[in-house]
């Protein structure tokens, strides 16, 4: 199934915005830091997980589960695309 | 020798001393004179952070004017209990054991700590023991995701990352127990 990456961009974005920044989410870019902007706790990450997993129908290993993959907009789009392809 | 790697390392650089005698001073402020109370009731796990607070406390205010309180329940380890008495000895503390295992039964906190672990591991029953389990807080690079591990009765572990739903579930169920680090 090829997936619209601007579309996942967009859905991904607006689990964010609705989920954490309570639909206040002018100020996001899409290369912000969650971590450094204290957008997401531990709780948030689980969360976060249980979304692109169940969304996009994917497995997430232990191993991948680091601010590389996880932690703006952009790295998150960047994951799914090597995930999905 | 504190790694330097260690995220958080310089706050670790104190002076034990200065630092022992600013909080103890505060202490006696706080219970003597803003609170105006005659001692202090402590809860000891064994652990080592009210280990910590019951010398404070013991040096702040004197071994007299402090009662340790051991808070056992259906699921701690015998050494909290053992541990926790060394230091009511060692401070010639009054001490006193109440077990709350029944406070918990009660309140429902088994069942539904249970009931949450169903969610990820649906065979979790009786004779089934777990825990929840972070990865080293020295990897930085690695998220605190939460997992469980389950032993079954016949001695099989197995760990699973836990869903968001069960992870909150088993805070809110367990949260009836004061929070102990173990």
């Amino acid at each position: 199934m090829p997936l619209e990456m601007a579309s996942v961009t967009q859905q991904v974005r607006a689990f964010i915005v609705q989920n954490y920044l309570f639909d206040r989410g002018d100020q996001l870019t899409d290369d912000q830091s969650f971590l450094e902007s204290g957008i997401i706790d531990s709780t948030g990450v689980l969360e976060l997980v249980a979304f692109l997993e169940k969304t996009y129908g994917i497995a997430i290993d232990d191993d991948e589960l680091i601010p590389e993959n996880l932690d703006s907009i952009d790295r998150i789009s960047k994951f799914l695309k090597s995930k999905l392809s | 020798m504190i790694a330097e790697s260690f995220p958080g390392a310089s706050l670790l650089r104190i002076d034990p001393k200065a630092e022992t005698d600013r909080i103890v001073a505060g202490i006696r402020d706080i219970v003597f004179n803003q609170l105006r109370r005659r001692g202090a009731v402590i809860g000891v796990s064994g652990g080592i952070d009210s280990s910590v607070v019951a010398f404070l406390c013991a040096r702040a205010l004197g071994s007299d004017r402090i009662q340790i309180l051991f808070t056992p329940e259906a699921e701690s380890s015998p050494d909290s209990l053992r541990l926790g008495r060394m230091v009511a000895d060692m401070l010639k503390a009054r001490s006193a054991v109440e077990d709350i295992s029944q406070i918990l039964e009660g309140a429902g906190c088994y069942k539904r700590r249970d009931e949450a672990i169903r969610l990820v591991v649906p065979e979790y029953g009786e004779n089934y023991k777990s825990k929840i389990v972070l990865p080293s807080a020295y990897d930085a690079s690695r998220y605190s995701i939460f997992s469980i591990v389950v032993q079954s009765p016949d001695g099989k572990t197995r760990k699973v990352r836990l869903s968001p739903e069960a992870y909150l579930a088993i805070v809110a169920a367990t949260n009836f127990k004061q929070r102990p680090a173990r």
